[in-house]
């Protein structure tokens, strides 16, 4: 399942998430989400239990560990989409800059504005890439014509997307190819401005080039904005977070958050043997 | 995208305008497929309901007698099912006992491989197209056509078996054995596609089983195709029941509408959905449109419980499967 | 090893031989009605397929030399389908909204599915009776908005479980990825849904016009049948399929050769939307 070239857990030529970690540690780093004993059901069963965590902004954190820990479940915590999917439900708190998700007033599309996603396979919807990036803003707005164009540049730009599509602005978001389409996905959910970005392993479907792309993406919107990674891949996470967190399951098979730490710490000196032996790929 | 940093405050409460409109905008849309769903589940009860009023003076006058009284009188006000119920179970019978083995063969042959499959596809689908049909069509054809080129085989009948009860009468024409045919044409379709989708449902790993014990084609499609979809296809042909049951137009034009009851299949009869539809448009004492709408309630509850046990039959296999 | 080429003992042979033959002629008999009825449509109704039969009125039963046809029937058809289908589509696509947008699978959209099944199930001549109770009787009269209201409960059937179907086949992707965009269900179900899907509700909804085309027993007492044009939706109207019965049943030549062309007009509308249909179908999946 891990997808090792050596047996280092440690990538050959990494981003040094260690430094970009600690420079930022000289100012405090800001929580965007708290999490606070959340647990969730699927039904009667228990999927993941009292994981407490902070998001912190402008940071990749990446979410790692064997599949069924409940990483992903746990994702979709955030911007509630997995309430939509299926019968999650949910024990405990999450904050959004100090406002409780949960609360019974909460206006879900305001909430997933805020915290935007993108989706393990890449969704494009079945219209052409311009309607695809501003179908977000329109939801909400009817913005003259030349405000849209500006938006929907703007976005795809962000995306590292504008210079292949500039001039197929009208071809259907499906005829990409599937890294194009994924960072089409991301043009569209960055162009109605979202505070945090949640990735479900984005690059599980791509090929290695595409996935370099996307980490490089990664890399730059970590300046303007938080990210939530899910990733299979280690190398991966080492490469582009700030922190990790790694998730497992106990031996009633109920997701648990082991640890939390910067990414130096979980890959180099984590303090859980389950994990040191996760990051060194002896299991999962 | 830089102001996209400078809030450090959740705006999920209060909303801003547009997207409380879109709020409302949800709810008003859930309501509003919500209330059509009701509305339509609610049409079966309704129809029930409505018929069930209309047929009381009827219900109330001749009780349960109805089913088993045979006279039908408009101008005494004298209502008795019995020659309709009979003829409808007797159509439908003949129907099913002539549909059923072609039904089955067509299924055999557009599911199993004894053809290739460019020849199959073409055939379910002509099959299928016999359904899209209208039934007055099968009626105008039964009565201009297919009548008087049956009338040969009905008079051999009659010549050669008149010592049968069944073919013990001279025929003429339309007939209780004609209505059988033309609904036997009519419910081969409904046979063969659910049969079909029996058959291509049952696992390729029962037939490679046979014919790894050196069972040949024909002997795998007898001996364990059939046996597995034995369920699948009684549910096929209480479905073609069902169908068969109500079905109106065709039978109405070539079952002959005399209100007798007959043992031999040559001679003409009536049933439920014929009398319906040749007496509604005339009727207006409120006894005789009770005496119908009974009629139609009976209809409309025996093929409810023909159905149900056909998506019982079918249900159970395809879980099975 | 030289049995691996002896040959099927005789039995064996004969049981496969006569098993084929069976098979292979049942499966005959199932076709030739459909040929013979084709080919009996095409020949006695083309040669009375005139000018007159698309502009005229039906004659007056026996009367020879005047212009006849069923023009006012192509009408009447044409005007209570389209009520049906202007009541069943709303309807019926709206309730396969809530069954696989809101109900999904809770007991209530369970009902909803089942009720809808009992319907689908209903012989048409009892739907026609209910249309009968539910319109005439109160109103005191044939109308052709009474044979409009029973087409469209059977349509209504039709539409809502194929529209459900089409709509489950649209990838939750989908659905998740406007959610997370901040659009809700009204605009994820209108914009995204439903576009994705309108093909395949395009083609039920023709299959579902094509059917209640063709339906006669539900008109035959709530629209009944007129030899003139139609007054108004509270009248009763002229349908092709109550023609075609009508005039079958007629003594008269002239009327049954009327009752052939108009069987060859109706399974024209009927061929002609299925195919239309097949052919919506067939776009689709070539653009995606």
């Amino acid at each position: 399942m891990l997808m090792f070239s050596s047996p280092n857990p440690l990538p050959s030529k990494p981003l040094n998430p260690t430094k970009t970690a600690q420079n930022k540690e000289e100012q405090p780093p800001i929580p965007v989400i708290h999490v606070q004993d959340l647990s969730c059901f699927y039904g009667r069963h228990k999927a993941v239990e009292g994981v407490y965590i902070d998001i912190y902004e402008r940071h990749v954190t990446a979410i790692i560990g064997p599949s069924g820990c409940g990483k992903s479940t746990f994702l979709k915590t955030l911007n509630r989409i997995g309430e939509m999917e299926s019968n999650l439900r949910i024990q405990g708190r999450v904050e959004l800059l100090g406002k409780n998700i949960y609360a019974k007033d909460t206006n879900l599309n305001q909430l997933r504005r805020q915290v935007g996603m993108i989706f393990q396979q890449p969704n494009p919807f079945a219209m052409s890439i311009y309607d695809n990036v501003a179908y977000g803003i329109r939801t909400v707005s009817r913005p003259s014509r030349s405000v849209l164009d500006d938006a929907v540049e703007s976005a795809l730009r962000s995306a590292a997307l504008w210079d292949e599509v500039k001039d197929n602005l009208n071809q259907s978001g499906l005829a990409l190819s599937g890294g194009q389409q994924q960072r089409l996905c991301i043009a569209r959910a960055l162009a109605v401005n979202p505070k945090v970005l949640l990735m479900d392993e984005p690059c599980s479907a791509l090929d290695p080039i595409a996935t370099l792309k996307i980490e490089a993406l990664i890399h730059e919107l970590k300046e303007k904005l938080t990210i939530v990674i899910v990733t299979h891949n280690m190398q991966q996470a080492s490469r582009i977070s700030g922190y990790t967190a790694f998730f497992s399951t106990d031996e009633h098979r109920i997701g648990q958050l082991v640890e939390f730490g910067t990414t130096s710490q979980i890959f180099l000196e984590a303090e859980q043997p389950s994990t040191r032996d996760y990051v060194a790929g002896r299991f999962g | 995208m830089t102001e996209a940093l400078e809030p450090t405050q959740s705006n999920l409460s209060p909303v801003p305008t547009e997207s409380w409109i879109s709020q409302f905008g949800d709810s008003g849309f859930r309501g509003i497929s919500f209330l059509a769903a009701l509305l339509t589940a609610s049409i079966p009860f309704w129809m029930c309901v409505l018929i069930f009023k209309d047929a009381r003076p009827a219900i109330a006058k001749f009780g349960l007698a109805f089913l088993w009284t045979q006279e039908w009188n408009i101008d005494q006000n004298l209502f008795g099912a019995l020659p309709y119920i009979y003829g409808t179970l007797v159509s439908s019978a003949i129907a099913l006992l002539l549909a059923l083995p072609i039904g089955v063969a067509v299924a055999i042959i557009t599911s199993e491989k004894v053809l290739p499959e460019g020849l199959q596809t073409p055939i379910a689908f002509l099959v299928e197209l016999i359904a899209a049909i209208p039934s007055v069509i099968v009626g105008l054809w039964g009565r201009f056509i297919l009548i008087p080129a049956l009338e040969p085989f009905q008079q051999f009948l009659y010549s050669h078996f008149k010592w049968l009860p069944i073919f013990n009468t001279q025929p003429f024409g339309p007939s209780m054995l004609m209505a059988g045919v033309v609904l036997a044409i009519m419910i081969v379709p409904t046979i063969a596609a659910i049969s079909r989708e029996v058959f291509m449902a049952i696992s390729q790993d029962l037939r490679n089983g046979a014919f790894a014990l050196g069972a040949t084609q024909w002997e795998s499609i007898v001996f364990i195709t059939l046996p597995a979809a034995i369920s699948g296809i009684f549910g096929a042909a209480s479905l073609a029941l069902g169908r068969a049951l109500g079905e109106t137009m065709a039978v109405t034009m070539v079952i002959g509408n005399v209100n007798e009851i007959s043992t031999s299949l040559l001679n003409p009869g009536n049933s439920i959905p014929a009398l319906l539809a040749n007496q509604f448009g005339e009727a207006s004492d409120p006894l005789h449109v009770g005496a119908l709408m009974y009629l139609a309630l009976l209809l409309f509850l025996v093929t409810l419980a023909v159905n149900a046990i056909a998506a019982v039959l079918v249900r159970t296999l395809t879980r099975n499967a | 090893m030289s049995d691996l080429y002896a040959p099927l003992p005789p039995s064996k042979k004969l049981f496969n031989f006569a098993l084929s033959v069976t098979t292979f002629s049942l499966s005959a008999l199932a076709l030739i009605p459909l040929l013979a009825m084709l080919w009996a449509i095409l020949s006695k109704g083309i040669p009375h397929l005139t000018w007159d039969v698309f502009t005229q009125l039906p004659a007056p039963a026996g009367m020879k030399d005047v212009p006849s046809g069923f023009a006012n029937a192509i009408i009447g058809t044409v005007v209570m389908v389209a009520i049906a289908a202007g009541l069943s589509l709303p309807l019926g696509i709206l309730t396969a909204i809530y069954l696989t947008e809101f109900g999904k699978n809770s007991t209530f959209a369970s009902g909803v599915r089942m009720l809808v099944t009992i319907l689908s199930a209903a012989p048409s001549i009892v739907v026609g009776v209910f249309a009968y109770a539910i319109i005439v009787l109160p109103l005191k009269g044939f109308s052709a908005l009474a044979g409009g209201f029973a087409l469209s409960v059977i349509m209504l059937p039709i539409v809502t479980l194929a529209t459900e179907e089409s709509l489950k086949l649209v990838p939750n992707a989908q659905r998740l990825a406007s959610a997370a965009l901040g659009a809700g269900y009204a605009r994820t179900t209108l914009r995204i849904v439903l576009a994705r899907a309108f093909p395949g509700i395009l083609t039920s909804s023709l299959l579902a016009i094509a059917r209640a085309a063709g339906e006669t027993a539900p008109l035959i007492f709530t629209a009944l049948f007129s030899q003139n044009w139609l007054e108004g939706l509270l009248g009763p109207s002229a349908s092709l399929s109550v023609l075609i019965f009508n005039y079958a049943n007629s003594p008269f030549v002239d009327q049954n050769n009327l009752a052939w062309a108009a069987a060859v007009m109706l399974v024209g509308i009927v061929v002609f939307t299925n195919l239309l249909a097949r052919w919506v179908t067939r776009n689709r999946r070539t653009t995606h």
